[in-house]
């Protein structure tokens, strides 16, 4: 059920009275694709001082009350949205509903707050991208696959962005963007709801109203070549990435009536993509990572299909021993040239439509994914049933419809390669700080 | 038509009935159990709410029994059971491939892993009745006849080698190794395996440890789903018919976690972005009875999240680390007590110090009063939580079978969480953990020079 406040706020709910939990989540419209150089990883930044109060609320009382609830908390960030969530007994749903209002609406935090918290965003870059090899590797080649969207950048932020950051580039993003018309309230678990949308009406009905500010389009040009780059780190194993640039599936082609070519080729692509790896023994690791002849440790595909911005059919494996980078690139493009030449068997083609019609049941298990993809539905601006009519998409691709995205997509102008190059640790270097990062 | 096509359809039919939501009664979660006559033992909850089963069977074969010169034999072994299966009558072998194209065409699957104590097979299917059997007897072919095919054992093993060579180059896994080593000295919870013990390994061995510990007197299966108690017993004894009975003499013992003797520290030079720090000693076993007073006292210390004390004076005070946590590993035998922190190396010496203070204080201290009412709000009202999906579940109910714990346990885990006193956790926290004699890992700790 969908209901939308009179200030713009879009509440979901889904009830699933198996258990007396309910999950609450809170998301927003806004990801690191609407920001701006400069103020990289702003977005991401943000997502940590929501935690850090509001007029009637000190520094660290939302997470000691959500706790003394019962309830588990955390938020995540990534391109196209922010979420904020709270799993708890249906019984507390409420209280949860009044405070996730209150820093929606209210968030504010003294200065010095942040000067700590910014200095935990920067660990957590160093953690998950600085000392994470392959991580580096996908940050660079965003950089270079994308020149004008802003996709191009991490989302969480580069280094010197996070280290010239200020608490007026956060508040100021918090202002432009957290506005109940860009934002969703959804609420799965054991509740009614009305009872939700009253309580959502309550709560959350007061926040201000407001324009979400004009989105620019900042298209991708066109790539007319292929781009190359490489990465250093240290690392024992190589490992290469190639990345095709292929049209989103957007809102029109989850009904076979409305659907463009595009959006049929973005469903024919994520089927080709579960041929080639969407099982144990598919045709990537079978031809690359099997036999005596074997090329590669390990192989992948995996493509896009939808976001905000532009997505990409990634191919990716690591070399075995002996082998290089180049061999596995080449073994790769090989498999999909493959398919562009032979076509797939129908029982490829029933076997990954299956496993999707499986995993759609399998998913109802789970409270709090259901909720996770009701909201993320919303952010990319689909239905709210967009999971079951995908499934029911992607059984319609035919074995044909594969075989001419193979043949279309996988030439070299659109593609960027990035490889590995793995360096032997040295322990008698310094540690790699950016001096601007090191504080004493 | 084939036979995927089928499937196909009557799964998308099947999806109608997915609406028909029956709820769970929550006066109790109502725990049959009940040995088969080949003695199997069985644990089942009944979930009518989705189509699907969910089913876990745990061996007393985990690592902790692997020989000194073939560590890694009971992880590589369960890995190596998915790797095809042997014919067995008019049903023909399967290699590998053939073997997961089958999982994939009926939905479902089956695999196999292996920790310190147990080794462990999980089955997930849809319970459509033209769906489970069949899902139910590649399962029990598998379980009963896996075919350890040589050549696919020689290439697992360069790829473990060559991922174990990898792991070397990252600061978290050159940590894990030396605090393991350095806690648990000579016994198994510290041994890892390395080039030298996995090419020590041949499939041999693997059918050895296979034939001796995988019987069903030695099983104990946990199952959640849309199964009655018949259809639960039916299943259980289809998985198991291929399995002989065996003997089921009792194992040799395995011998106790030592505790050290002195502090230790160890720091090892690395080039990496952030110093890791892991700081600890040998826990306890899961029979302690301090069980409940150490996992509500860790809670207050570095369990909850956002709330607890490391996390407030590490993260939230000082902006040292990202993750900072301390957690117990409750096993067999006294699995690790452990506090992890990663931060930009020039600060390691100060989060080495602050985490140790707030250690030292708590063991000393325990919690206030108020701590205590906030963690025992959280732990008993968030206790559905727990326990609020089949998945969820089925760990839970594993867990009673493994340790053997009473039938109501999951009843009773809140009334045994409120019983839990401040002098219990301070008591429980200075028997079980010595501040003044644990060991200290860092790698990455080398100093900026400018």
């Amino acid at each position: 059920m969908q209901f939308t406040l009179a200030n713009g706020l879009t509440v979901i709910v889904k009830p699933d009275r198996r258990a007396p939990t309910a999950v609450h989540m809170l998301w927003v419209r806004v990801g690191s694709v609407d920001e701006v150089d400069g103020t990289s990883g702003v977005a991401h930044v943000l997502e940590h001082m929501m935690f850090k109060g509001t007029p009637t609320l000190r520094v660290g009382e939302f997470s000691r009350k959500v706790a003394a609830l019962g309830g588990r908390e955390n938020a995540f960030t990534s391109r196209d949205f922010t979420g904020y969530y709270q799993q708890i007994p249906a019984g507390q749903l409420e209280e949860v509903m009044r405070l996730e209002a209150d820093r929606f609406a209210n968030n504010q935090w003294e200065d010095a707050e942040f000067t700590k918290e910014i200095e935990v965003v920067k660990e957590e870059r160093r953690l998950r991208t600085e000392d994470n090899p392959r991580a580096q590797l996908y940050e660079a080649m965003n950089a270079a696959v994308f020149m004008a969207s802003p996709y191009r950048r991490p989302v969480v932020g580069w280094m010197s962005d996070l280290d010239a950051m200020t608490p007026a580039d956060v508040r100021e993003f918090y202002r432009r963007w957290y506005l109940p018309s860009n934002a969703a309230v959804v609420v799965a678990g054991d509740v009614d709801p009305a009872q939700v949308l009253a309580l959502a009406q309550k709560y959350y009905g007061s926040a201000r109203a407001g324009s979400v500010p004009l989105r620019k389009p900042r298209l991708e040009p066109a790539q007319s070549g292929t781009r190359r780059l490489e990465v250093k780190a240290p690392a024992e194993q190589a490992y290469v990435a190639l990345a095709f640039k292929v049209p989103n599936l957007g809102s029109t082609g989850l009904d076979a009536g409305t659907a463009t070519a595009s959006d049929e080729d973005a469903l024919a692509l994520t089927v080709l993509a579960a041929v080639l790896d969407g099982y144990a023994g598919a045709r990537l690791d079978r031809a690359l990572t099997q036999g005596d002849a074997r090329v590669a440790d390990s192989a992948g595909a995996f493509s896009g299909l939808w976001g905000r911005g532009p997505q990409l059919f990634t191919l990716d494996g690591v070399p075995a021993k002996g082998r290089t980078a180049q061999q596995v690139e080449s073994a790769l493009r090989e498999q999909v040239v493959r398919i562009a030449r032979e076509g797939v068997s129908e029982a490829e083609l029933n076997r990954v439509k299956t496993q999707w019609v499986a995993s759609e049941v399998y998913k109802l298990d789970s409270v709090f994914n259901q909720a996770r993809s009701l909201g993320s539905y919303w952010a990319l601006g689909l239905p709210r049933d967009a999971g079951e009519r995908l499934v029911a998409r992607l059984r319609s691709v035919s074995a044909q419809r594969v075989q001419e995205v193979a043949a279309r997509y996988f030439g070299d102008d659109q593609l960027t390669v990035a490889t590995l190059l793995p360096q032997a640790p040295d322990p008698t270097r310094k540690p790699r700080i950016s001096p601007a990062g090191a504080r004493h | 038509m084939t036979a995927s096509t089928q499937f196909l359809i009557r799964l998308a039919a099947g999806m109608l009935m997915v609406a028909v939501c029956a709820q769970l009664s929550w006066a109790g979660i109502p725990i049959q159990h009940w040995t088969q006559p080949s003695g199997v033992k069985v644990y089942l909850v009944q979930s009518p709410g989705i189509p699907m089963v969910d089913v876990q069977i745990d061996f007393d074969a985990g690592g902790r029994r692997d020989p000194r010169e073939q560590i890694g034999l009971a992880s590589v072994t369960a890995s190596m059971a998915s790797r095809g299966v042997m014919a067995d009558g008019a049903a023909p072998a399967l290699d590998e491939n053939s073997l997961s194209e089958a999982w994939a065409d009926l939905g479902a699957s089956f695999g196999a892993s292996a920790g310190s104590d147990r080794m462990s097979f999980s089955l997930r299917s849809l319970t459509y009745p033209d769906l489970l059997p069949k899902a139910v007897q590649l399962a029990a072919r598998q379980l009963g006849r896996p075919g350890f095919p040589a050549d696919v054992w020689r290439r697992e093993r360069e790829r473990m080698v060559a991922g174990l060579r990898e792991s070397g180059t990252r600061p978290a896994t050159v940590a894990a190794r030396a605090f393991a080593a350095a806690v648990f000295g000579q016994h198994p919870y510290g041994f890892e395996a390395t080039e030298a013990t996995l090419a020590r390994i041949e499939v041999a061995d693997m059918q050895r440890l296979y034939t001796s510990l995988i019987t069903p007197c030695r099983a104990k299966v946990s199952i959640v789903g849309a199964l009655s108690r018949a259809q639960a017993d039916e299943l259980v004894a289809s998985l198991f018919a291929g399995l002989a009975a065996g003997a089921c003499i009792p194992l040799a013992a395995v011998a106790e976690v030592e505790p050290l003797a002195a502090a230790r520290e160890i720091r090892i030079p690395f080039e990496s972005a952030q110093a890791h720090v892991l700081i600890g000693q040998p826990g306890i076993r899961r029979n302690d009875p301090d069980f409940f007073a150490i996992t509500v006292g860790n809670y207050i210390l570095g369990g909850g999240g956002f709330v607890s004390r490391l996390s407030e004076e590490v993260r939230q005070k000082r902006g040292l680390s990202y993750s900072v946590y301390s957690f117990f590993s409750p096993g067999l035998h006294a699995g690790a007590f452990t506090v992890g922190l990663q931060t930009r190396p020039d600060q390691a010496t100060q989060a080495v110090a602050v985490s140790r203070e707030v250690l030292e204080r708590f063991v000393l201290g325990g919690p206030t009063a108020a701590e205590l009412e906030s963690a025992k709000a959280n732990l008993v009202g968030g206790f559905a939580l727990q326990i609020d999906s089949n998945r969820k579940l089925l760990g839970s109910v594993a867990n009673i079978a493994w340790n053997n714990l009473a039938l109501d346990y999951l009843d009773s885990w809140t009334q045994q969480v409120q019983k839990v006193s401040v002098d219990d956790i301070r008591n429980a926290f200075a028997r079980r953990l010595q501040p003044q004699s644990m060991v200290t890992v860092v790698v990455g700790a080398v100093a900026p020079a400018n």
